[in-house]
Protein backbone atom coordinates (compact mmCIF):
# COMPACT_ATOMS: atom_id res chain seq x y z
CA UNK A 1 0.00 0.00 0.00
CA UNK A 2 2.71 2.59 1.32
CA UNK A 3 4.71 1.58 -1.94
CA UNK A 4 1.78 1.85 -4.33
CA UNK A 5 1.43 5.37 -2.59
CA UNK A 6 5.71 5.86 -3.47
CA UNK A 7 4.55 4.88 -6.93
CA UNK A 8 1.63 7.34 -7.44
CA UNK A 9 3.41 10.23 -6.06
CA UNK A 10 6.35 9.78 -7.99
CA UNK A 11 4.69 9.55 -11.02
CA UNK A 12 2.88 12.57 -10.08
CA UNK A 13 6.17 14.63 -9.24
CA UNK A 14 7.79 13.52 -12.56
CA UNK A 15 4.64 15.15 -14.41
CA UNK A 16 4.81 17.98 -12.31
CA UNK A 17 8.63 18.32 -12.93
CA UNK A 18 8.11 17.70 -16.91
CA UNK A 19 5.35 20.60 -16.54
CA UNK A 20 7.74 23.20 -14.79
CA UNK A 21 10.12 22.65 -17.90
CA UNK A 22 10.68 26.07 -20.04
CA UNK A 23 12.56 26.19 -22.99
CA UNK A 24 13.88 29.47 -23.78
CA UNK A 25 14.60 29.53 -28.11
CA UNK A 26 16.93 32.22 -29.29
CA UNK A 27 15.67 33.20 -32.54
CA UNK A 28 17.80 33.65 -35.69
CA UNK A 29 16.78 36.37 -37.92
CA UNK A 30 18.01 39.62 -40.14
CA UNK A 31 15.97 41.88 -38.51
CA UNK A 32 13.35 42.07 -41.31
CA UNK A 33 12.58 38.08 -41.44
CA UNK A 34 13.17 35.17 -39.24
CA UNK A 35 15.59 32.69 -40.77
CA UNK A 36 13.69 29.33 -41.38
CA UNK A 37 15.94 27.05 -39.46
CA UNK A 38 14.42 28.68 -36.07
CA UNK A 39 11.09 27.10 -37.04
CA UNK A 40 12.83 23.59 -37.16
CA UNK A 41 14.46 24.40 -33.53
CA UNK A 42 10.72 25.60 -32.29
CA UNK A 43 9.59 21.71 -33.19
CA UNK A 44 12.71 20.42 -31.17
CA UNK A 45 11.52 22.97 -28.46
CA UNK A 46 8.02 21.62 -28.39
CA UNK A 47 9.36 17.98 -28.17
CA UNK A 48 10.51 18.64 -24.56
CA UNK A 49 7.21 19.27 -23.30
CA UNK A 50 7.32 22.43 -21.29
CA UNK A 51 6.47 26.28 -22.43
CA UNK A 52 8.47 27.46 -25.48
CA UNK A 53 9.56 31.15 -25.20
CA UNK A 54 11.63 32.71 -28.21
CA UNK A 55 13.92 35.52 -27.64
CA UNK A 56 14.16 37.82 -30.38
CA UNK A 57 17.18 40.69 -30.03
CA UNK A 58 18.03 43.15 -32.66
CA UNK A 59 17.83 46.29 -33.87
CA UNK A 60 14.19 46.49 -34.88
CA UNK A 61 12.57 43.83 -34.78
CA UNK A 62 8.57 44.37 -34.85
CA UNK A 63 7.96 42.47 -37.86
CA UNK A 64 10.67 39.35 -36.96
CA UNK A 65 8.40 39.63 -33.54
CA UNK A 66 4.67 39.65 -35.19
CA UNK A 67 6.28 36.79 -37.46
CA UNK A 68 7.03 34.38 -34.31
CA UNK A 69 4.18 35.00 -32.53
CA UNK A 70 2.30 33.77 -34.64
CA UNK A 71 4.63 30.30 -34.87
CA UNK A 72 2.39 27.58 -33.46
CA UNK A 73 4.23 26.29 -30.20
CA UNK A 74 5.15 29.34 -28.99
CA UNK A 75 3.87 30.77 -25.76
CA UNK A 76 5.98 33.75 -25.26
CA UNK A 77 8.05 36.09 -27.33
CA UNK A 78 10.77 38.24 -25.45
CA UNK A 79 11.96 41.16 -27.32
CA UNK A 80 15.02 43.02 -27.01
CA UNK A 81 15.99 45.83 -29.01
CA UNK A 82 19.16 47.76 -28.93
CA UNK A 83 21.92 49.31 -31.14
CA UNK A 84 24.00 46.67 -29.78
CA UNK A 85 22.28 43.99 -31.20
CA UNK A 86 23.34 45.05 -34.60
CA UNK A 87 25.89 41.99 -36.72
CA UNK A 88 23.84 39.69 -33.55
CA UNK A 89 27.14 39.54 -31.80
CA UNK A 90 27.53 37.30 -29.31
CA UNK A 91 29.79 38.91 -26.85
CA UNK A 92 26.61 41.09 -26.57
CA UNK A 93 23.87 38.83 -27.06
CA UNK A 94 25.37 36.12 -24.66
CA UNK A 95 25.19 38.70 -21.79
CA UNK A 96 21.20 39.16 -22.61
CA UNK A 97 20.71 35.24 -22.39
CA UNK A 98 22.13 34.91 -19.15
CA UNK A 99 19.74 38.14 -17.95
CA UNK A 100 16.95 36.25 -19.28
CA UNK A 101 17.82 33.37 -17.95
CA UNK A 102 18.33 35.26 -14.65
CA UNK A 103 14.96 35.72 -14.87
CA UNK A 104 13.07 33.18 -16.17
CA UNK A 105 15.06 30.02 -14.95
CA UNK A 106 14.54 28.12 -18.53
CA UNK A 107 15.74 24.54 -18.45
CA UNK A 108 16.70 24.32 -21.73
CA UNK A 109 18.06 27.17 -24.00
CA UNK A 110 18.15 26.30 -27.63
CA UNK A 111 18.79 27.44 -31.48
CA UNK A 112 19.44 25.79 -34.53
CA UNK A 113 22.46 24.46 -35.65
CA UNK A 114 23.55 27.15 -37.99
CA UNK A 115 26.94 28.88 -38.37
CA UNK A 116 24.79 31.74 -35.99
CA UNK A 117 23.90 29.18 -33.18
CA UNK A 118 27.35 27.46 -33.29
CA UNK A 119 29.01 30.76 -32.63
CA UNK A 120 26.53 31.72 -30.29
CA UNK A 121 25.26 28.93 -27.75
CA UNK A 122 28.80 27.68 -26.03
CA UNK A 123 29.48 30.42 -25.45
CA UNK A 124 26.14 30.87 -23.35
CA UNK A 125 26.57 27.40 -21.95
CA UNK A 126 30.37 28.15 -20.58
CA UNK A 127 28.71 31.28 -18.67
CA UNK A 128 26.20 28.86 -17.09
CA UNK A 129 29.06 26.53 -16.19
CA UNK A 130 27.49 23.54 -18.66
CA UNK A 131 28.41 21.22 -20.92
CA UNK A 132 26.44 22.01 -24.48
CA UNK A 133 25.06 19.84 -26.89
CA UNK A 134 25.35 20.33 -30.52
CA UNK A 135 23.40 19.92 -33.56
CA UNK A 136 20.84 17.31 -31.83
CA UNK A 137 19.39 14.85 -34.35
CA UNK A 138 16.95 13.38 -32.27
CA UNK A 139 14.99 13.93 -28.50
CA UNK A 140 14.60 10.91 -26.35
CA UNK A 141 13.32 12.95 -23.23
CA UNK A 142 13.72 16.27 -21.77
CA UNK A 143 18.15 15.03 -21.11
CA UNK A 144 18.54 12.77 -23.64
CA UNK A 145 19.55 13.32 -27.19
CA UNK A 146 20.90 11.72 -30.38
CA UNK A 147 23.54 13.74 -32.33
CA UNK A 148 26.21 12.48 -34.58
CA UNK A 149 29.74 12.28 -34.55
CA UNK A 150 32.62 11.52 -36.76
CA UNK A 151 31.21 12.97 -39.97
CA UNK A 152 27.91 11.47 -39.15
CA UNK A 153 29.61 8.02 -39.35
CA UNK A 154 28.23 7.24 -35.91
CA UNK A 155 25.28 8.18 -33.76
CA UNK A 156 26.06 9.25 -30.49
CA UNK A 157 23.06 8.80 -27.74
CA UNK A 158 23.88 11.46 -25.06
CA UNK A 159 22.18 12.31 -21.34
CA UNK A 160 22.86 15.30 -20.41
CA UNK A 161 22.57 15.77 -16.46
CA UNK A 162 23.33 19.53 -16.52
CA UNK A 163 20.74 21.76 -14.94
CA UNK A 164 20.11 23.56 -17.47
CA UNK A 165 20.44 21.97 -20.95
CA UNK A 166 22.16 24.46 -24.12
CA UNK A 167 21.39 22.60 -27.32
CA UNK A 168 21.71 23.21 -31.01
CA UNK A 169 19.69 21.49 -33.40
CA UNK A 170 20.10 20.33 -36.76
CA UNK A 171 17.37 22.17 -38.90
CA UNK A 172 17.34 19.15 -41.15
CA UNK A 173 16.05 16.74 -38.86
CA UNK A 174 13.07 18.41 -37.01
CA UNK A 175 10.31 19.84 -39.26
CA UNK A 176 9.63 23.78 -39.18
CA UNK A 177 6.61 24.64 -36.94
CA UNK A 178 3.15 26.04 -38.53
CA UNK A 179 4.14 29.75 -39.55
CA UNK A 180 0.20 29.86 -38.70
CA UNK A 181 -2.19 29.31 -35.69
CA UNK A 182 0.14 30.85 -32.77
CA UNK A 183 -0.91 33.58 -30.74
CA UNK A 184 2.01 34.01 -28.29
CA UNK A 185 2.32 37.47 -26.43
CA UNK A 186 5.15 39.60 -26.32
CA UNK A 187 7.22 40.99 -23.51
CA UNK A 188 10.32 43.06 -23.78
CA UNK A 189 12.88 42.11 -21.74
CA UNK A 190 15.84 44.77 -20.63
CA UNK A 191 19.50 45.04 -22.30
CA UNK A 192 22.35 44.86 -20.15
CA UNK A 193 24.86 47.21 -21.04
CA UNK A 194 26.74 46.98 -24.00
CA UNK A 195 30.45 45.04 -23.59
CA UNK A 196 32.31 46.87 -26.39
CA UNK A 197 35.07 44.69 -26.99
CA UNK A 198 33.59 43.62 -30.35
CA UNK A 199 32.36 45.28 -33.60
CA UNK A 200 30.36 44.15 -37.11
CA UNK A 201 31.83 46.02 -39.72
CA UNK A 202 29.89 44.22 -42.61
CA UNK A 203 28.82 41.68 -44.58
CA UNK A 204 29.12 40.03 -48.18
CA UNK A 205 25.95 37.81 -49.05
CA UNK A 206 26.33 35.85 -52.06
CA UNK A 207 22.73 36.57 -54.01
CA UNK A 208 20.56 34.49 -56.00
CA UNK A 209 17.21 33.86 -56.67
CA UNK A 210 17.07 30.16 -55.96
CA UNK A 211 15.84 28.60 -53.02
CA UNK A 212 17.76 28.39 -49.60
CA UNK A 213 20.42 25.53 -49.85
CA UNK A 214 19.08 23.92 -46.52
CA UNK A 215 15.76 24.32 -46.91
CA UNK A 216 15.77 24.03 -50.51
CA UNK A 217 13.53 20.35 -51.63
CA UNK A 218 15.59 19.32 -54.64
CA UNK A 219 19.74 20.17 -54.62
CA UNK A 220 21.94 19.71 -57.76
CA UNK A 221 25.34 19.74 -56.40
CA UNK A 222 28.94 19.88 -58.49
CA UNK A 223 32.20 18.78 -57.30
CA UNK A 224 35.97 18.71 -59.51
CA UNK A 225 34.59 17.11 -62.27
CA UNK A 226 33.08 20.53 -63.51
CA UNK A 227 36.05 22.13 -64.48
CA UNK A 228 35.80 25.45 -63.89
CA UNK A 229 33.19 27.82 -62.32
CA UNK A 230 31.81 28.53 -65.93
CA UNK A 231 30.80 25.09 -66.24
CA UNK A 232 28.83 25.53 -63.26
CA UNK A 233 26.49 27.32 -65.52
CA UNK A 234 25.13 23.64 -66.80
CA UNK A 235 23.88 22.93 -62.90
CA UNK A 236 22.31 26.43 -62.60
CA UNK A 237 20.49 25.49 -65.67
CA UNK A 238 19.25 21.74 -64.53
CA UNK A 239 18.41 23.29 -61.14
CA UNK A 240 16.04 26.50 -62.85
CA UNK A 241 14.17 23.25 -64.31
CA UNK A 242 13.94 21.68 -60.70
CA UNK A 243 13.58 24.64 -58.84
CA UNK A 244 16.30 23.63 -56.69
CA UNK A 245 19.11 25.02 -55.12
CA UNK A 246 23.00 24.41 -55.92
CA UNK A 247 25.35 23.10 -53.66
CA UNK A 248 29.26 22.27 -54.27
CA UNK A 249 31.79 19.86 -53.02
CA UNK A 250 34.64 21.07 -50.93
CA UNK A 251 37.06 20.01 -53.78
CA UNK A 252 35.17 22.67 -55.97
CA UNK A 253 34.75 25.54 -53.49
CA UNK A 254 38.98 25.56 -52.97
CA UNK A 255 39.24 24.78 -56.53
CA UNK A 256 37.41 28.56 -56.61
CA UNK A 257 34.77 27.28 -58.74
CA UNK A 258 31.93 28.99 -56.28
CA UNK A 259 31.52 30.92 -53.14
CA UNK A 260 32.22 28.57 -49.61
CA UNK A 261 28.67 29.24 -48.67
CA UNK A 262 27.77 26.86 -51.21
CA UNK A 263 30.06 23.93 -49.35
CA UNK A 264 27.88 20.48 -48.50
CA UNK A 265 29.65 18.68 -46.08
CA UNK A 266 30.68 18.32 -42.20
CA UNK A 267 32.93 21.41 -42.63
CA UNK A 268 29.59 23.36 -44.62
CA UNK A 269 26.33 22.85 -44.54
CA UNK A 270 24.20 19.60 -44.00
CA UNK A 271 21.10 19.31 -46.34
CA UNK A 272 18.75 17.03 -46.19
CA UNK A 273 16.41 17.32 -49.90
CA UNK A 274 13.85 15.22 -51.03
CA UNK A 275 16.16 14.98 -54.19
CA UNK A 276 20.07 15.24 -53.97
CA UNK A 277 21.45 15.49 -56.89
CA UNK A 278 25.29 14.71 -57.07
CA UNK A 279 27.24 15.84 -60.16
CA UNK A 280 31.00 15.13 -60.64
CA UNK A 281 31.45 14.21 -57.22
CA UNK A 282 33.45 11.27 -55.83
CA UNK A 283 31.81 10.92 -52.58
CA UNK A 284 34.30 11.66 -50.05
CA UNK A 285 33.70 11.11 -46.19
CA UNK A 286 33.64 14.92 -45.38
CA UNK A 287 30.49 14.86 -48.47
CA UNK A 288 28.59 12.23 -47.55
CA UNK A 289 28.36 13.40 -43.57
CA UNK A 290 26.18 16.70 -45.44
CA UNK A 291 23.81 14.81 -47.64
CA UNK A 292 23.53 11.57 -46.95
CA UNK A 293 20.04 11.62 -45.12
CA UNK A 294 18.83 12.94 -48.75
CA UNK A 295 15.23 11.07 -49.86
CA UNK A 296 16.72 10.31 -53.13
CA UNK A 297 20.47 10.31 -54.00
CA UNK A 298 21.29 10.64 -57.71
CA UNK A 299 25.17 10.46 -58.78
CA UNK A 300 26.45 11.13 -62.02
CA UNK A 301 30.17 10.27 -62.54
CA UNK A 302 31.80 8.94 -65.54
CA UNK A 303 34.34 6.76 -62.38
CA UNK A 304 32.01 3.76 -61.86
CA UNK A 305 34.23 3.22 -58.50
CA UNK A 306 33.37 6.52 -57.10
CA UNK A 307 32.34 5.52 -53.45
CA UNK A 308 29.33 8.54 -54.49
CA UNK A 309 27.41 5.30 -55.84
CA UNK A 310 27.44 3.24 -52.69
CA UNK A 311 24.95 5.97 -51.26
CA UNK A 312 23.05 6.72 -54.70
CA UNK A 313 19.63 5.73 -55.27
CA UNK A 314 20.36 6.21 -59.05
CA UNK A 315 23.54 6.55 -60.55
CA UNK A 316 24.67 7.20 -64.43
CA UNK A 317 27.91 6.43 -65.27
CA UNK A 318 28.40 8.90 -67.99
CA UNK A 319 30.03 12.44 -69.00
CA UNK A 320 28.62 15.04 -66.39
CA UNK A 321 28.99 17.48 -69.99
CA UNK A 322 26.98 15.36 -72.41
CA UNK A 323 23.91 14.06 -69.43
CA UNK A 324 23.39 17.22 -67.38
CA UNK A 325 22.43 19.21 -70.64
CA UNK A 326 20.52 16.22 -71.93
CA UNK A 327 18.58 16.55 -68.68
CA UNK A 328 18.35 19.35 -68.58
CA UNK A 329 16.90 19.02 -71.83
CA UNK A 330 14.31 16.46 -71.24
CA UNK A 331 12.86 18.28 -68.08
CA UNK A 332 12.14 20.95 -70.84
CA UNK A 333 10.06 18.45 -72.43
CA UNK B 1 50.14 43.21 -30.82
CA UNK B 2 53.90 41.71 -29.77
CA UNK B 3 52.97 38.93 -27.18
CA UNK B 4 52.26 35.08 -27.58
CA UNK B 5 50.20 33.06 -28.84
CA UNK B 6 48.66 29.99 -27.16
CA UNK B 7 47.31 27.09 -30.47
CA UNK B 8 45.13 24.49 -28.95
CA UNK B 9 45.85 20.89 -30.99
CA UNK B 10 43.72 17.18 -30.57
CA UNK B 11 44.81 14.25 -31.59
CA UNK B 12 41.97 12.63 -33.69
CA UNK B 13 41.50 9.18 -35.87
CA UNK B 14 42.79 10.96 -39.32
CA UNK B 15 40.18 11.72 -41.84
CA UNK B 16 40.43 9.60 -44.46
CA UNK B 17 39.57 6.50 -42.04
CA UNK B 18 36.70 4.69 -42.28
CA UNK B 19 36.04 4.34 -38.84
CA UNK B 20 34.49 1.37 -36.86
CA UNK B 21 31.58 1.24 -33.91
CA UNK B 22 32.92 -0.77 -31.22
CA UNK B 23 30.06 -4.12 -30.74
CA UNK B 24 29.60 -3.24 -27.17
CA UNK B 25 28.08 0.57 -28.55
CA UNK B 26 30.33 1.95 -26.11
CA UNK B 27 32.32 4.28 -28.91
CA UNK B 28 34.62 3.86 -31.61
CA UNK B 29 37.74 2.04 -32.21
CA UNK B 30 40.46 3.70 -31.90
CA UNK B 31 43.32 1.19 -30.88
CA UNK B 32 45.79 0.74 -34.19
CA UNK B 33 43.99 2.95 -35.88
CA UNK B 34 45.76 5.39 -37.57
CA UNK B 35 45.38 9.39 -35.55
CA UNK B 36 47.25 12.63 -37.01
CA UNK B 37 46.51 16.37 -35.63
CA UNK B 38 42.96 17.42 -36.25
CA UNK B 39 42.95 19.02 -40.03
CA UNK B 40 41.23 22.42 -38.23
CA UNK B 41 44.12 22.63 -35.67
CA UNK B 42 46.69 22.63 -38.90
CA UNK B 43 45.32 25.38 -39.91
CA UNK B 44 45.14 27.19 -36.68
CA UNK B 45 48.90 26.21 -36.26
CA UNK B 46 49.86 27.63 -39.49
CA UNK B 47 47.95 30.76 -39.04
CA UNK B 48 49.74 31.36 -35.59
CA UNK B 49 53.37 30.53 -37.15
CA UNK B 50 52.67 32.71 -40.22
CA UNK B 51 52.06 35.72 -37.74
CA UNK B 52 55.37 34.86 -36.15
CA UNK B 53 56.94 34.65 -39.60
CA UNK B 54 55.54 38.26 -40.26
CA UNK B 55 57.03 39.19 -36.74
CA UNK B 56 53.69 40.24 -34.96
CA UNK B 57 54.04 37.96 -32.47
CA UNK B 58 56.72 36.95 -30.85
CA UNK B 59 55.91 33.16 -29.51
CA UNK B 60 53.72 30.11 -30.15
CA UNK B 61 53.39 28.06 -28.02
CA UNK B 62 50.84 24.48 -28.78
CA UNK B 63 49.22 23.02 -26.26
CA UNK B 64 47.27 19.41 -26.12
CA UNK B 65 44.90 17.67 -23.07
CA UNK B 66 45.50 14.14 -23.43
CA UNK B 67 47.00 10.66 -22.65
CA UNK B 68 50.81 10.27 -23.77
CA UNK B 69 50.76 9.94 -27.67
CA UNK B 70 48.91 13.86 -27.37
CA UNK B 71 52.89 14.74 -27.52
CA UNK B 72 53.22 13.09 -30.81
CA UNK B 73 50.61 15.74 -32.18
CA UNK B 74 52.42 18.63 -30.08
CA UNK B 75 55.78 17.43 -32.24
CA UNK B 76 54.19 17.92 -34.88
CA UNK B 77 53.15 21.44 -33.88
CA UNK B 78 56.52 22.46 -33.23
CA UNK B 79 57.93 20.75 -36.26
CA UNK B 80 55.36 23.30 -38.50
CA UNK B 81 57.37 25.91 -36.25
CA UNK B 82 55.31 26.48 -32.86
CA UNK B 83 58.10 27.00 -30.60
CA UNK B 84 57.29 24.98 -27.63
CA UNK B 85 54.59 22.98 -26.39
CA UNK B 86 52.65 22.22 -23.11
CA UNK B 87 51.19 18.86 -22.82
CA UNK B 88 48.26 18.72 -19.99
CA UNK B 89 48.08 15.16 -19.47
CA UNK B 90 44.51 13.57 -19.18
CA UNK B 91 44.60 9.58 -19.38
CA UNK B 92 41.86 6.58 -18.15
CA UNK B 93 38.52 7.72 -17.49
CA UNK B 94 39.21 11.31 -17.73
CA UNK B 95 40.12 11.27 -21.20
CA UNK B 96 37.02 8.97 -21.98
CA UNK B 97 34.84 11.83 -20.15
CA UNK B 98 36.98 14.93 -21.85
CA UNK B 99 34.95 17.27 -23.73
CA UNK B 100 34.91 21.17 -24.96
CA UNK B 101 34.16 22.21 -21.04
CA UNK B 102 36.72 20.85 -19.98
CA UNK B 103 39.40 21.64 -22.26
CA UNK B 104 38.00 24.95 -22.45
CA UNK B 105 38.73 25.75 -18.60
CA UNK B 106 41.82 24.05 -18.97
CA UNK B 107 42.95 26.36 -22.16
CA UNK B 108 41.71 29.71 -20.31
CA UNK B 109 43.57 28.63 -17.22
CA UNK B 110 46.85 28.44 -19.27
CA UNK B 111 46.29 31.40 -20.91
CA UNK B 112 46.20 33.21 -17.75
CA UNK B 113 49.12 31.53 -16.82
CA UNK B 114 51.16 32.17 -20.11
CA UNK B 115 49.72 35.62 -20.45
CA UNK B 116 48.45 35.46 -23.77
CA UNK B 117 47.53 37.57 -26.14
CA UNK B 118 45.90 35.73 -28.80
CA UNK B 119 44.40 31.97 -28.60
CA UNK B 120 43.98 30.13 -31.94
CA UNK B 121 42.52 26.91 -32.59
CA UNK B 122 40.17 24.95 -35.34
CA UNK B 123 36.63 25.89 -35.58
CA UNK B 124 35.80 21.85 -34.30
CA UNK B 125 37.54 18.52 -34.05
CA UNK B 126 36.40 15.98 -36.74
CA UNK B 127 35.61 13.56 -34.04
CA UNK B 128 33.50 15.20 -31.99
CA UNK B 129 31.98 17.77 -34.41
CA UNK B 130 31.32 19.95 -31.46
CA UNK B 131 32.68 23.21 -32.71
CA UNK B 132 32.47 24.31 -29.03
CA UNK B 133 35.81 24.94 -27.59
CA UNK B 134 36.78 28.20 -29.28
CA UNK B 135 33.75 29.74 -27.82
CA UNK B 136 33.96 28.26 -24.14
CA UNK B 137 37.14 29.28 -24.16
CA UNK B 138 36.20 32.73 -24.71
CA UNK B 139 33.41 33.35 -22.52
CA UNK B 140 35.19 31.82 -19.72
CA UNK B 141 37.88 34.58 -20.57
CA UNK B 142 35.53 37.09 -21.23
CA UNK B 143 37.26 38.04 -24.55
CA UNK B 144 35.60 38.64 -27.52
CA UNK B 145 35.58 35.45 -30.10
CA UNK B 146 36.20 35.56 -33.82
CA UNK B 147 35.04 31.92 -35.28
CA UNK B 148 35.24 30.32 -38.21
CA UNK B 149 38.12 32.83 -39.42
CA UNK B 150 39.01 32.69 -43.13
CA UNK B 151 40.91 35.64 -42.58
CA UNK B 152 42.94 37.09 -39.83
CA UNK B 153 44.86 40.00 -39.99
CA UNK B 154 45.97 42.09 -36.52
CA UNK B 155 45.31 46.23 -36.53
CA UNK B 156 47.04 47.25 -33.81
CA UNK B 157 46.15 46.08 -30.23
CA UNK B 158 42.75 44.61 -32.81
CA UNK B 159 42.01 41.71 -34.94
CA UNK B 160 40.08 41.97 -37.85
CA UNK B 161 38.89 38.57 -38.67
CA UNK B 162 36.29 37.71 -41.67
CA UNK B 163 34.22 34.95 -40.94
CA UNK B 164 32.69 32.39 -42.58
CA UNK B 165 28.64 33.14 -42.45
CA UNK B 166 25.81 30.89 -43.72
CA UNK B 167 24.49 33.91 -46.43
CA UNK B 168 28.48 34.29 -47.21
CA UNK B 169 31.45 35.99 -45.63
CA UNK B 170 30.82 38.66 -42.51
CA UNK B 171 34.04 41.23 -41.21
CA UNK B 172 34.17 42.03 -37.44
CA UNK B 173 36.62 43.64 -35.86
CA UNK B 174 37.75 42.42 -31.96
CA UNK B 175 39.95 43.97 -29.27
CA UNK B 176 42.87 41.57 -27.93
CA UNK B 177 43.20 39.03 -26.02
CA UNK B 178 41.17 37.10 -27.96
CA UNK B 179 40.10 33.98 -29.09
CA UNK B 180 40.00 33.11 -32.76
CA UNK B 181 38.83 29.80 -33.98
CA UNK B 182 40.16 28.77 -38.03
CA UNK B 183 37.92 27.60 -40.72
CA UNK B 184 39.29 25.59 -43.71
CA UNK B 185 40.19 28.40 -46.14
CA UNK B 186 41.90 30.30 -43.62
CA UNK B 187 45.33 29.07 -45.19
CA UNK B 188 47.03 25.97 -46.42
CA UNK B 189 48.92 24.48 -43.38
CA UNK B 190 52.68 23.68 -44.62
CA UNK B 191 53.81 20.13 -44.18
CA UNK B 192 56.50 19.54 -41.36
CA UNK B 193 60.44 18.97 -43.34
CA UNK B 194 62.78 16.77 -42.16
CA UNK B 195 65.19 19.18 -40.73
CA UNK B 196 62.27 20.84 -39.19
CA UNK B 197 60.91 17.45 -37.57
CA UNK B 198 64.46 16.99 -36.53
CA UNK B 199 65.11 20.51 -34.48
CA UNK B 200 61.43 19.70 -32.64
CA UNK B 201 62.76 16.93 -30.99
CA UNK B 202 64.91 19.78 -29.13
CA UNK B 203 61.91 21.74 -28.57
CA UNK B 204 60.57 21.95 -25.06
CA UNK B 205 56.96 19.80 -24.22
CA UNK B 206 55.79 20.87 -20.95
CA UNK B 207 53.92 18.59 -19.08
CA UNK B 208 51.25 19.77 -16.30
CA UNK B 209 48.51 17.77 -14.87
CA UNK B 210 44.70 19.42 -14.89
CA UNK B 211 44.86 19.68 -11.19
CA UNK B 212 48.02 22.10 -11.40
CA UNK B 213 45.94 24.33 -12.89
CA UNK B 214 43.20 24.23 -10.69
CA UNK B 215 40.52 22.72 -13.29
CA UNK B 216 38.51 20.24 -12.11
CA UNK B 217 37.03 17.32 -15.13
CA UNK B 218 33.70 16.04 -13.68
CA UNK B 219 31.82 15.96 -16.84
CA UNK B 220 27.71 15.92 -16.53
CA UNK B 221 27.47 14.33 -20.14
CA UNK B 222 26.94 11.15 -20.24
CA UNK B 223 27.73 9.11 -23.66
CA UNK B 224 24.81 5.87 -23.31
CA UNK B 225 25.73 4.26 -26.83
CA UNK B 226 27.07 4.97 -29.86
CA UNK B 227 25.68 3.07 -32.81
CA UNK B 228 25.99 2.87 -36.44
CA UNK B 229 23.65 5.17 -38.49
CA UNK B 230 21.22 3.46 -40.35
CA UNK B 231 22.66 1.90 -43.90
CA UNK B 232 21.41 2.95 -46.85
CA UNK B 233 19.71 0.68 -49.57
CA UNK B 234 22.00 -0.29 -52.62
CA UNK B 235 20.80 1.79 -56.02
CA UNK B 236 20.70 1.02 -59.23
CA UNK B 237 22.39 2.04 -62.33
CA UNK B 238 20.27 3.30 -64.97
CA UNK B 239 21.42 3.60 -68.36
CA UNK B 240 20.60 6.68 -69.91
CA UNK B 241 19.21 10.33 -68.98
CA UNK B 242 15.50 9.72 -70.46
CA UNK B 243 15.72 6.62 -68.06
CA UNK B 244 17.28 8.41 -65.13
CA UNK B 245 14.43 11.08 -65.64
CA UNK B 246 11.47 8.58 -65.94
CA UNK B 247 12.77 6.75 -62.67
CA UNK B 248 12.53 9.80 -60.93
CA UNK B 249 9.10 11.04 -62.26
CA UNK B 250 8.12 7.18 -60.94
CA UNK B 251 9.49 7.63 -57.98
CA UNK B 252 7.51 11.02 -57.58
CA UNK B 253 10.92 12.89 -57.03
CA UNK B 254 10.15 15.84 -59.96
Amino acid sequence: MNRAFNRTSLTHLTGLLRRCQSTLVVAEHNNEKLTPITLNAITAASKLGGEVSCLVAGINCTKVVEQISKVQGVKKVLLAQHDSYKGALPEELTSLILATQKQFNFTHICAGASAFGKNLLPRVAAKLDVAPVSDIIEIKSPDTFVRTIYAGNALSTVKCNEPIKVFTVRGTSFEAAPIEGGSAASENVASPSPTGISEWLEQSLTKNDRPELTSAKVVVSGGRGLKSGENFKLLYDLADKLNAAVGASRAAVDAGYVPNDMQVGQTGKIVAPELYIAVGISGAIQHLAGMKDSKTIVAINKDPEAPIFQVADYGLVADLFKVVPEMTEALSK
Amino acid sequence: MSGRVLVGVKRVIDYAVKIRVKPDNTGVVTDGVKHSMNPFCEIAVEEAVKLKEKKLIKEVVAVSCGPQQAQETIRTALAMGADRGIHVEVSGKDYETLGPLQVSKILAALAKKEDAQLIILGKQAIDDDCNQTGQMTAALLDWPQGTFASEVSLEGDKVKVVREIDGGLETIKINTPAVVTADLRLNTPRYATLPNIMKAKKKKIANMKPAELGVDLTSRLEVLKVEEPPQRQAGVKVETVDDLVSKLKEAGRI
